[in-house]
């Protein structure tokens, strides 16, 4: 067999998926929360790609540089907040950032 | 020969995922997500996705991590804090999530059938061209658009990082 199921990279997809998960919910650093959201959005853009070799059309691809493009832009952007944030702040624990709670 | 390339690459990529999200130092984990994403580039090769790899070495492996690794040095992040969780979150958080990743794994084993298989040079419509034609033809306005979008990140970026604000 030299030939890989599609379904083998759907299921590392997932794999990736909810290990951002894992991330995004157990971790306490906002960077690495921060870094969990980028996984996730690797493991979606790998998902895209495998549907575009699927049905062997580019708009697959498209998709992808679309949601690298937003995701450039969200670290661009989240980035400053979490600098400014730890500017006022001083703090990366995200269990300190809770005044919006109370 | 493809199977053992996937096994290589996607081995690394779940070795660096988990790594990222157990290190408890941000360098650590950052240096780990440049890993999955330069394994999801090959893989994207062996998919036929030629101008999406480059630009995910660029785009993300280069550009978006050093941004990362540039923000954890001038924040001089340390070591996370550990601090104890809710007993329902140590009983419940690891067994939903395998619950969820379970759950995700057997729709795609039961939607996809395992004829639909990959080989290198399977799907040749990736090439710089064929994207860059369709990015001016049919998706010329969401291309637009996503310039507005950058535009309109640079400019908040800017604004969040000047001095004055508090």
């Amino acid at each position: 067999m030299t030939q890989v199921p599609i379904s083998w990279f759907l299921t590392l997809s997932a794999v990736l998926f909810a290990l951002g998960v894992a991330g995004f919910l157990f971790r306490r650093s906002i960077i690495t929360v921060f870094m969990s959201i980028e996984l996730m959005l690797n493991a979606v853009n790998l998902s895209f790609v495998t549907f575009a070799y699927e049905y062997k059309q580019v708009n697959g691809h498209l998709f992808t540089f679309f949601v690298m493009v937003v995701a450039a832009a969200e670290a661009a952007v989240g980035l400053a907040i979490i600098l400014t944030v730890f500017k006022n702040r001083a703090t990366l624990n995200i269990d300190d950032m809770d005044s919006m709670k109370d | 020969m493809d199977v053992v390339l996937f096994l290589i690459f996607a081995f690394i990529a779940v070795v660096a995922a988990i790594n990222v999200v157990v290190q408890t130092h941000p360098i650590a984990s950052a240096v780990s997500l440049i890993g999955v994403m330069g394994s999801l580039a090959i893989l994207y090769l062996l998919l036929g996705a030629e101008f999406i790899a480059v630009a995910q070495v660029i785009v993300y492996a280069g550009a978006v991590m050093v941004l990362f690794i540039f923000v954890i040095m001038l924040l001089n992040a340390g070591a996370e804090v550990k601090r104890g969780r809710s007993l329902l979150v140590q009983l419940l958080g690891a067994p939903l999530l395998i619950a969820l990743l379970g759950l995700l794994a057997y729709f795609v084993q039961r939607i996809f059938p395992r004829n639909v298989t990959v080989h290198f040079g399977g799907f040749t419509g990736g090439s710089a061209q064929a994207i860059g034609r369709a990015l001016f033809t049919t998706y010329l306005l969401p291309f637009e658009v996503i310039s507005l979008l950058i535009l309109i990140a640079i400019l908040g970026a800017i604004v969040l990082g000047r001095k004055e604000l508090d």
